[in-house]
């Protein structure tokens, strides 16, 4: 876990803090002044003692960029989970079932904890690939319907489109 | 739309149905356990469809709560599976 | 029938018809890492599509249809990888259809294979 310096916390924190503000409207879908005060007062609460634990980025991830780059994440990312559908279905209801299950692995050049967590869990929902588990910068992948075993190909076919832009926003 | 509606709990049932197949017959407690995940999931939608349908907003709320819940109760039978707890 | 109520039944057939399939998947793969796969992918898609319509059909419900569907989008990803971890090291290893068995299992560099356990739970 990497130290932070007080700017940084401060802006984990406020960062942390409107996140979960604008959480808390959205569940309780009112503005009437008393919610809005016990929202902000337990929110406050929450990400003070979550300034370690949870929190990923501070106020830098809003640079115009950043921001191009995630709602372009966005939008691969659904466009993959799409697919990833329409071949499980097709896997499925198929009568003799085409898989040739195995895993595979592969290093990322992710450094922090937080976009190796977004890179996992895109990876287990894009076509035919489940992360079972990572040990520093090693991904083991359960493939579906293995094409290579070969660690360098295996990066180009799963990960390379996410890795790509996950590199330019964190 | 009520058929509509309709259609959904009919392909919603059948799937439930399948994964309480699955549920009891599972050779081993990590099987029953995707097929619990799997049952939480069609449930919590299941529970937003009966909300629309009776229009009742409580059921929503019965959804989210639902669907914590069982997302702990999975995590909590991984970590005991894996035996770290 | 205004244009919202038409998104909202086709994403509801789109929905409905995923979760039946996860349900499918669950039932007809061969072990657990593949069940995860089928599982995982259709219920999340169709459990956030099914949310998603009923959110149209009742447009005051949209937040906290859009918290369920962030909910799930977020949660089911990382039970799925916490159970296959479980899975694998609890002892059960995945079926592996083709002849190279020893190349297609990379992870048993981490969690090296033992005897298989009989598990009666």
């Amino acid at each position: 876990m990497q130290s932070l310096t007080f700017n940084q916390k401060l802006g984990r924190f406020i960062l942390n803090w409107i996140l979960l503000m604008l959480v808390w409207l959205m569940f309780t879908s009112t503005l009437f002044w008393q919610e809005v005060l016990v929202g902000a007062v337990v929110s406050m609460l929450l990400s003070l003692a979550s300034i370690r634990i949870f929190t990923c980025c501070d106020f830098s991830i809003l640079r115009p960029d950043r921001i191009f780059w995630m709602i372009w994440y966005f939008f691969v990312f659904i466009k993959a989970l799409v697919v990833a559908n329409f071949d499980v279905a097709r896997r499925v209801i198929s009568p003799s079932l085409p898989i040739n299950p195995g895993i595979v692995k592969f290093k990322t050049k992710l450094k922090t904890n937080y976009s190796k967590m977004v890179l996992a869990n895109s990876i287990t929902l894009t076509p035919g690939t489940l992360s079972v588990d990572v040990v520093g910068d090693t991904f083991y992948i359960h493939w579906i319907d293995v094409e290579t075993t070969d660690p360098e190909e295996a990066f180009k076919i799963i990960a390379e489109p996410f890795e790509k832009i996950l590199l330019k926003i964190f | 739309m009520t058929y509509i509606i309709y259609y959904a709990f009919i392909l919603m049932a059948l799937g439930m149905i399948f994964s309480a197949i699955r549920f009891v017959k599972g050779p081993t407690a990590a099987d029953r356990t995707v097929a619990l995940d799997t049952l939480t999931t069609i449930g919590v939608a299941a529970l937003v469809l009966l909300g629309y349908m009776f229009k009742r907003f409580i059921y929503v709320d019965v959804a989210l709560v639902y669907a914590v819940l069982g997302f702990i109760g999975v995590i909590v039978i991984a970590r005991y599976l894996e035996g770290a707890l | 029938m205004s244009i919202m109520d038409i998104i909202g039944g086709i994403l509801l057939i789109i929905g409905s018809t995923f979760l039946f399939l996860g349900g499918l998947g669950i039932f007809r793969m061969p072990d657990v890492f593949n069940r995860l796969q089928a599982g995982t992918k259709a219920t999340t898609l169709g459990g956030m599509s099914l949310v998603l319509g009923v959110g149209f059909l009742q447009p005051d419900w949209i937040w906290k249809s859009l918290i369920i569907i962030i909910f799930i989008a977020y949660s089911n990803p990382i039970s799925s990888h916490a159970l296959a971890r479980a899975t694998y090291r609890r002892g059960h290893y995945p079926y592996i259809k083709s002849e190279d068995k020893e190349n297609m299992d990379a992870y048993q560099e981490v969690v090296p294979h033992t005897k298989e356990k009989e598990d009666k739970a």
